[in-house]
């Protein structure tokens, strides 16, 4: 049996390490923000059948996922962030990874087409595409404007979840994309100032490494101030409200803030400082985007007894 | 042929085989408990066959009562 070549591997693929293929730390904000897409929806579902599609929301985010560590390896292997990866380690093959993710996305599809609807499982399929063959395969080495088309993947769970519940798209749920999609840019490129080396190492074209840090700051800020807008917007759709204005207001004041105090920051007294102010933006931007789907659950759970809303 | 010898990487592997029965398991739970909702509910359970039937029209309202 083919099995003998396995048995010399110093690591053996453990359950964990399938588990880590999935990216649980990703999953976990899919998982949040699907949840929140479908819960704002007017429409109830019940209990039961939300369950089961924010699971296979979750598993679909898990296996596109799984998909791009199969096709990121090899500079996986070259990023200290990425290098204890399981398949840079050697403990899942190339092969194995990709039979995984394909298995998993076409599971997750189906089943939350047969939990909800069709449409919903469309769009899944959809994301996963997006996720693994635009961002991942085209553009994410070709391009510095990488992160801005990747953070529409991330973006499309409270679209589906939405979609589980109404069965279409609305401007409350495109709001609610274009939120996340707004904030990613920001987000991550606040990391990629204080991971610099690793992205250079592996030679993915990140806004730092191509256009320089100078410029990504300025993006940074520019992103922050397209976002404002979007972000307090959504206030005034069907699912905002007065709490949700007042958290807005406030999260966006502060992330305009630290997005100007990075922006000001000279790049010496930052290396000086060991990145710390970029560090917090980075955990801050977490807070922020956890910040506005927690007021529009707050509105919705406001509504029950009469007082979400306008 | 049985396996008369265990290795340690039966060991190493069982985990491994636990999980994924685990995973399995629970994936016939939520088939059996979507089941359970939906037909609770009484959905539409037939879809068009391309052969027009009664069971595919809509309810009228007077039945509905």
């Amino acid at each position: 049996m083919s099995d003998i070549s396995y048995i010399d591997r110093s690591g053996e693929a453990q359950f964990g390490d399938f588990v880590a293929l999935l990216k649980p730390r990703v999953m976990s904000l899919v998982v949040f923000t699907a949840f929140v897409g479908l819960v704002v929806a007017p429409m109830p579902v019940h209990p039961f059948v939300a369950f089961t599609a924010i699971l296979f929301i979750a598993l679909g985010g898990g296996a596109s996922g799984a998909l791009n560590m199969w096709y990121d390896a090899d500079i996986d292997r070259l990023m200290r962030r990425t290098a204890n990866r399981p398949i840079p380690a050697g403990r899942v093959s190339e092969g194995e990874a990709l039979g995984f993710g394909l298995a998993l996305a076409g599971i997750s599809c189906v089943m939350l087409a047969l939990a909800s609807n069709i449409f919903a499982g469309a769009f899944l399929a959809f994301t996963i595409f997006f996720y693994v063959m635009v961002y991942t395969v085209w553009l994410k080495r070709r391009t510095p404007q990488n992160i801005v088309i990747g953070g529409a993947a991330g973006a499309f769970p409270p679209m589906i979840g939405w979609a589980v519940a109404t069965g279409g798209i609305s401007l409350e749920s495109v709001a609610m994309f274009m939120i996340i999609f707004l904030w990613t840019p920001p987000h991550f490129w606040s990391l990629a100032l204080f991971m610099k080396d690793d992205y250079s190492n592996a030679g993915v074209p990140m806004l730092t490494v191509t256009h320089g840090r100078r410029a990504t700051r300025t993006q940074i800020l520019i992103y922050a101030l397209i976002l404002a807008p979007v972000a307090v917007g959504a206030a005034f759709t069907s699912i905002g409200g007065p709490v949700y204005l007042a958290a807005s207001l406030v999260l966006n004041a502060l992330f305009i803030r630290g997005a100007w105090r990075l922006w000001r920051r000279d790049e010496d007294v930052a290396l000086a400082e060991k990145y710390s102010a970029e560090k917090r933006y980075f955990y801050f931007s977490l807070l922020y985007l956890f910040g506005h789907f927690s007021a529009l659950l707050v509105e919705k759970g406001l509504g029950i007894f009469g007082m979400g809303g306008w | 042929m049985p396996i008369t010898q265990t290795h340690e990487l039966h060991q190493r592997r069982f985990s491994r085989n636990l999980g994924l029965g685990a995973v399995l398991l629970a994936f016939v739970v939520l088939v059996f408990g979507l089941t359970v909702v939906k037909v609770n509910r009484g959905g539409m359970m037939e879809a068009y066959d391309h052969q027009p039937r009664a069971s595919v029209l809509p309810v009228a309202p007077e039945a509905k009562q």
